[in-house]
């Protein structure tokens, strides 16, 4: 299943194929058990911290369970899922925000990890510490990032202060407390780690263009742009369309920066949907209603995933 | 379709790593025509956008508190006797330390085992055990805090680094999983083969054969559960709550968190966490563009 090649048919494949004739050498009882023993603490872990977690979400989803309400808990049935729909207008603000969050960042990713992608694929003096260079915030962590994008933005000895030396805006300016630009202040943190996530994949696959397509391309005469369009965005669909999806997933759950950087605020200005729930379930006890809105997230996030990889033909051969 | 996910985008990075070197030569004699100031102008401009940050940081870490200077001098190591000392950072780098090597092992490891049955064998829950993997992929870390929460509760493992690993382990696993099956698959079966046909066993031949040939996707697959378990904040914020069992971000966001930021501290503890990442980053780089190239999907 793992293997892109077509295979044989079933009976053909448990004579033919090496990973069968392997297993026939050893003997048969031990060879069959041997996978599932190998996969096994892999499975348990996983059983363990993941599917019983999960578990426990979707059934504490039909509860009320709230810890400084115990007398509330016991069987709720659908009401948290029809409170969420119906009657919590921060459900549908987190979930405006996420989405607009999301596609801001993957879109502008995209875009500079294709031009730096393409920039650094060219042949130059430098270009291997060029390279160590652009790609090292790739690294640092959510936090970090805030700590060091706090030292950039505080309004006495920031960035601002030395702008406005310079007679440029005025002093004390404080991007992250002001209603109007704190969304482009945090996006800017998040571009500054992200790009290099897209540099990244893009260049590893850029590589594998077969250098003959361009040569036959210049031959025919197409120019730079023509080739870029015709021979470059092809190859990379399928890298773009995985690459944009697995970060638009982790754009969406991740909320290590956005928690540190403006704790959601100001006002609620930049509270995400998990950030929302991370609310919910831990600073207000309300743990059923957080689960509702943690399964009600789950599925839209896979939702629109399949949705996504349907619409953008993924996989497709038009390579 | 979520299947496709791996034959198309995931399994097979892995095997564009031995064509690494000959993709660099193909790269070039595309961009002849290239003039050399649309190289150097765009690239010195995001270069500048990436270093201006990390400098920042050095400078507000080094220059004496109350400083305005832009470049670091009078240097003083104040800030970072202070965050080491007063602030509990050299305990907080020694747990970092426990949690990212314990979690590099331990993900390793698993990988390693899993990874092989799935190159390697035939077996009836393989699509499912797959299908997992990659499904695992869309559960949020962060809602899955509180379950995660009560299970360690029940087993006693609250405010300890234990918790800790295995949380950071769990979500690192499935897509090192993936990369590692994917390294072995570029290995032959051939190779194996030839070692039982001279009297070795499946594990002797592996640890002899397959092992040493693993060697780059090892590294590259074991710097990034280190990296990430080293920067990853919120299970370290939720499980660990006595001040002496703190990792290193949890310390930074108190200090972000503080009523009045001191922000030469800060500077100083941003500095401590960058260190050993940037040096892991430093080592894997060469790997990064072809083996690792899967593996940083995660972030």
């Amino acid at each position: 299943m793992a293997d892109a090649v077509a295979k044989p048919p079933r009976v053909t494949r448990r004579r033919t194929s090496r990973t069968s004739r392997m297993s026939g050498t050893k003997g048969k009882g031990s060879a069959r058990r041997l996978p599932y023993l190998l996969i096994a603490p892999a499975g348990l872990l996983m059983l363990g911290f993941i599917a019983y977690p999960m578990l426990s979400v979707l059934y504490y989803s039909l509860q009320n369970y709230n810890v400084t309400k115990p007398w509330r808990n016991g069987y709720a049935g659908l009401d948290n899922f029809t409170k969420i729909f119906t009657d919590d207008p921060q459900f549908w603000d987190t979930l405006a925000f996420s989405g607009k969050w999301v596609v801001t960042e993957v879109l502008l990713q995209l875009v500079l990890g294709l031009a730096l992608a393409l920039l650094i694929n060219q042949t130059f003096i430098g270009r291997g510490i060029a390279r160590a260079l652009v790609f090292s915030p790739w690294a640092v962590s959510g936090v970090l990032t805030t700590t060091i994008w706090m030292l950039l933005y505080n309004p006495s000895t920031g960035i601002s202060r030395y702008l406005a030396d310079a007679g440029i805006g005025s002093y004390g300016t404080s991007v992250l407390s002001d209603t109007g630009t704190v969304f482009w202040a945090a996006v800017l943190a998040e571009l500054w780690r992200g790009v290099p996530f897209f540099a990244i994949l893009i260049l590893a696959d850029l590589q594998s263009i077969p250098k003959d397509l361009y040569e036959a391309a210049s031959v025919d005469g197409a120019g730079r742009m023509r080739q870029f369009f015709h021979i470059t965005l092809p190859h990379l669909k399928d890298a773009i369309i995985l690459s944009t999806l697995l970060r638009g997933v982790w754009e969406f759950n991740n909320v290590d920066l956005l928690y540190t950087l403006t704790g959601g605020g100001p006002a609620g200005q930049t509270t995400t949907l998990p950030l929302y729930v991370a609310n919910t379930g831990i600073d207000g006890h309300d743990f059923g209603y957080a689960s509702a809105l943690t399964t009600v997230a789950f599925v839209i996030l896979l939702f629109c995933s399949i949705l996504y990889l349907r619409l953008s033909k993924f996989g497709g051969d038009n390579k | 379709m979520t299947t496709a996910l791996a034959e198309k985008g995931l399994a097979p990075a892995p095997a564009t790593a031995p064509d690494a070197d000959k993709g660099k030569k193909r790269g070039r004699g595309i961009d002849q025509g290239v003039p050399r100031w649309q190289i150097y102008l765009p690239l010195a401009l995001y270069l500048l956008f990436t270093l201006i940050p990390f400098y920042w940081m050095l400078l507000f870490a080094l220059r004496p508190a109350g400083s305005t200077s832009l470049v670091p001098w009078p240097m003083t190591g104040e800030h970072f006797a202070k965050v080491w000392n007063e602030r509990s950072f050299g305990i907080f780098f020694q747990n970092s330390m426990i949690v990212g090597v314990s979690s590099l092992v331990m993900t390793t490891a698993v990988a390693l085992a899993g990874g092989y049955a799935l190159a390697r064998f035939d077996f009836k829950i393989k699509k499912g055990f797959m299908l997992a993997l990659l499904a695992s992929q869309f559960i949020p870390g962060a809602l899955m805090l509180v379950p995660l929460f009560e299970i360690f509760k029940n087993l006693q493992m609250i405010n300890s680094l234990g918790s800790v690993v295995i949380a950071e382990t769990v979500f690192q696993l499935p897509l090192s999983m993936i990369l590692i099956s994917g390294f072995i698959k570029n290995v032959p079966v051939s190779l194996e083969e030839q070692a039982w046909v001279d009297g070795c066993g499946r594990f002797r031949a592996f640890c002899a054969v397959v092992l040493p040939l693993l060697r780059p996707g090892l590294i590259a697959v074991g710097s990034f559960a280190f990296v990430h378990s080293w920067n990853h904040f919120l299970f370290a914020l939720m499980f660990l709550s006595s001040q002496d069992k703190q990792t290193i971000p949890v310390g930074l966001n108190t200090l972000i968190g503080a009523d009045s930021v001191d922000l030469g501290a800060l500077a100083a503890g941003g500095v401590i966490a960058a260190v050993p990442v940037v040096i892991v980053f430093a080592f894997i780089q060469k790997w990064l563009i072809t083996g690792f190239s899967a593996g940083a999907v995660k972030g």
